[in-house]
């Protein structure tokens, strides 16, 4: 379970991304989050891995403080979550299988990580996982040799290699064309239940919102305005996230009045 | 936690990372190699341990005599500078008007055969040999001092600007050349105004930075006896006065960086 | 008429607007006045300029034909100059490497390390191989050893400042998918740092041996080994025909050496 609280981040000085974000994410649930480009939501994925360092607030995966943890402490929460980038950021030069059990390298000593000597339990599950995916029989192609939805699966792959506690896709579909942005994002959906999982999705493609994930959380302005099951995900709802993008300035400070009405919808 | 139990099915498969050589035979074949190498090489060097370890004193020594650097000098200081800096300007001018002749020599679109054979000829020598070996040629030839230096430089800057002009010269567009020919313009004309006018910026640029490895080299060449602010250094170690030799260390790299400096500056503003 | 002179006068081409050709004739000008100073001021006694083709002429003249006579010894100082030149490049390998690492901006632990790493490459980079071989050759008297410590300390200076540009144009995507796995410091750069700066590693690598080929022809002149001690004995006693051979040896061992390093290029990136 993954329980985020009045979570806050500020950059210098500069008005705040996040303004005091509440969240609560539950079992194997998968959670799309939507909104405008600089709503906040890349933040919030980072500050749950502390890839960025939230200002204030509190983050608990099931039951443990993730905000104030350094060094070693915290280098084992992260091998708790997976990251899913909407970049796939492999490492190019590496054969698919190094970038798979990359996954593993919190867990593995500095001397098997560099000889490759991983342990024979991580090997076959990378290959059932490989498997699972469609990806098992281009173990060692480079990684740059692949399309970009194969590049995603071993993005996915090397998540789920962390035996992840929770699951974090950044955009993990906006580099990719639509019909191999649908195959990842029905994985995704299909992975969630079979691994009992808790997912949270980044995503621009409200349709695809809609279709492959069971709740929608929306995003404006670093405040949460929506958050609903996709049935109740109306044109308002959209209008409230999205309206008014071309000038993301105004009203930044209160949200527009269409919010009131569906925000809260359901805690 | 979740183990998905596919791998209770599958058998055991193992995975070694794919060598970087396939074939084993070359593979170990290299690493042999490597090793018979390092070991042929390090065995053949006479190293002598006694005098290495009397280096150490003997460093110690060196520094502390070079701290803290002396001044006192410096009027042998300044002219040893002074002279460098003629150098590296004539030499520099010198070597950059001759390079264009043999550039055009050694490109092998717009010269004949065996002139190109030529050209490319003193281009290879001149850029094989490093400037303190044809600093101490010249100064066998000509005697000591900067005259010697002038030659060295000179030479040295045709190598490498005429090997990068014959380059550039190879890859020009030859359309203009053509439009050239069709006005009924002789060979000069058509280098003159097809050519030149096509490597000439690079040639601004390319000169610059000559000047800034020709002011570096100048410093050098003068330890065999070639002129300028080297043999000033040569003389102060040759008579153990380290804190002047550290003092003229110092300049040289402060010039050598201000120098860098302003010639990286010309070549953005230039390009 | 005065309409049509003005005309005219309007039409007179000009390859530069103003300000251009007067910055062009004050470049021109200075250029001029530097040269002319130089010419007037440099310690040069002018009759022998004038005798300088002669001279060398004489010299060339002295040294045909080359005297193959004493080529053993030759190629024994010229497999010398190699294994300075090859275990030199070699050890700089493991310092320069650290020294990139602290001096890149994007992986230096911190502001100090940053200033100390681009300090050693600042003052090894400015110090040419022949006046670090002159130090060594003080401290540590003539010989090989003097040779190889100084082609590493001027070595140390290139690989280093080129390695550490390539550091810091790696993509910073796979280092923050490796941080975001829990892996540590020394596992971010052995997966997301290393791989990316390989080819450059390699390409720099050759290019540096390359060069310290040619540098390393020159250490024996000063007295630390390789082919220039032989090249200093014989140009000492007026051996010009051996000193024909060795420059010709010289020539060849370039030429191999360029081989050599394109063939790897081709096979290695």
């Amino acid at each position: 379970m993954l329980e985020i609280s009045n979570l806050v981040k500020r950059y210098g000085h500069d008005e705040a991304v996040l303004k005091g974000l509440d969240l609560v994410v539950e079992g194997n649930s998968v959670v799309a989050i939507v909104g405008a480009s600089g709503a906040g939501k890349s933040t919030m994925l980072r500050c749950i891995n502390r890839l960025v360092e939230p200002t204030s607030g509190s983050i608990k995966l099931n039951g443990n403080e993730l905000v104030n943890l350094r060094g070693g402490a915290l280098r084992r929460a992260r091998r708790k979550i997976g990251m899913v980038f909407q970049g796939f950021n492999l490492i190019d030069r590496l054969t698919v299988m190094e970038n798979v059990l990359a996954g593993r390298l919190g867990y593995v000593s500095l001397y098997q990580a560099i000889s490759r000597r991983y342990p024979q339990a991580d090997i076959e599950r990378a290959f059932s996982l490989m498997e699972r995916v469609g990806i098992a029989h281009y173990a060692n192609k480079r990684a740059d040799e692949l399309s970009g939805g194969e590049r995603q699966r071993v993005g996915v792959v090397r998540a789920l290699m962390q035996e992840p506690e929770v699951l974090l896709a950044d955009e993990p579909t906006a580099s990719l064309d639509p019909r191999t942005s649908e195959q990842i994002m029905v994985l995704l959906q299909s992975l969630a239940s079979e691994l009992s999982l808790p997912v949270l999705i980044n995503i621009h493609n409200v349709a695809q919102a809609k279709t492959y994930t069971e709740r929608i959380v929306g995003l404006r302005h670093g405040k949460m305005i929506f958050d609903g099951v996709p049935a109740d995900f109306t044109k308002e709802a959209l209008d409230a996230i999205y309206g008014g993008i071309e000038a993301p300035e105004d009203g930044s400070s209160e949200a527009p009045p269409a919010a009131a009405g569906v925000s809260h919808d359901q805690a | 936690m979740t183990r998905p139990d596919a791998s209770a099915t599958a058998p055991a498969r193992t995975w070694r990372k794919p060598p970087f050589i396939a074939n084993p035979w070359l593979r170990y074949g290299l690493w042999l190699v490597v090793v018979v190498y390092l070991v042929w090489a390090f065995g053949s060097l006479p190293f002598n341990w006694e005098r290495i370890s009397e280096g150490l004193p003997r460093a110690a020594r060196i520094f502390g005599g070079g701290f803290p650097p002396s001044f006192e000098r410096g009027g042998l200081l300044l002219t040893g500078f002074k002279e460098s800096f003629q150098i590296a300007i004539l030499a520099t001018l010198l070597g950059v008007a001759l390079s264009i002749p043999f550039a055009v020599m050694a490109a092998r679109n717009v010269a004949p055969l065996p002139v190109y054979l030529f050209g490319r000829a003193v281009i290879i020598v001149s850029r094989s040999f490093h400037p303190v070996i044809v600093a101490i040629l010249f100064v066998a030839a000509v005697g000591f001092g900067p005259l010697a230096g002038i030659l060295t430089l000179t030479l040295y800057s045709i190598g490498f600007v005429g090997k990068l002009l014959a380059e550039e010269i190879e890859e020009i567009d030859w359309g203009q050349v053509e439009a050239m020919r069709a006005t009924g313009a002789g060979y000069m004309a058509t280098l003159f105004y097809a050519v030149f006018p096509q490597i000439l910026p690079r040639q601004v640029g390319l000169s610059m930075y000559q000047l800034d490895s020709n002011l570096r080299a100048s410093a050098v060449v003068g330890i065999v006896g070639a002129g300028g602010i080297g043999g000033t250094l040569m003389n102060a170690f040759g008579r153990y006065d380290y804190d002047f030799a550290f003092a003229i260390l110092l300049i040289i790299i402060a010039v050598i960086l201000v120098s860098e400096g302003i010639s990286g500056w010309v070549r953005k503003k230039i390009w | 008429m005065v309409d049509h002179a003005t005309l005219l006068a309007d039409r007179v081409w000009q390859r530069y607007d103003r300000k251009e050709r007067l910055i062009r004739y004050a470049v021109l000008l200075v250029t001029m006045m530097v040269v002319y100073w130089a010419v007037r001021d440099i310690d040069i006694f002018w009759p022998w300029v004038w005798d300088a083709p002669n001279q060398i002429s004489s010299l060339g003249a002295r040294m045909w034909p080359p005297d193959p006579s004493r080529l053993a010894a030759i190629v024994n100082a010229m497999i010398e100059t190699v294994h300075i030149a090859t275990l030199a490049t070699l050890l700089t390998i493991f310092v320069a490497l650290p020294v990139s690492y602290i001096a890149a901006q994007n992986t230096t632990p911190n502001r100090f390390c940053l200033w100390l790493g681009r300090f050693i490459l600042v003052s090894s980079r400015s110090v040419n191989t022949i006046i670090w071989a002159l130090l060594f050759v003080a401290i540590f008297g003539p010989g090989v050893l003097a040779g190889i410590l100084a082609i590493m300390f001027r070595s140390i200076g290139f690989i280093g400042k080129l390695m550490g540009e390539a550091i810091e144009e790696i993509d910073r995507r796979p280092v923050e998918a490796m941080e975001a796995t829990g892996a540590s410091k020394a596992k971010v750069i052995a997966y997301a740092i290393v791989p990316q700066v390989m080819p450059a590693f390699f390409a720099i690598v050759i290019l540096r041996w390359d060069i310290n080929i040619r540098e390393s022809t020159v250490l024996g002149l000063v007295g630390a080994g390789g082919i220039g001690v032989i090249l200093q004995g014989s140009i000492d006693t007026f051996a010009w025909p051996t000193v024909a051979t060795i420059l010709i040896a010289i020539v060849i061992l370039v030429l191999i050496g360029e081989a050599i390093t394109s063939l790897l290029r081709r096979k290695v990136l």
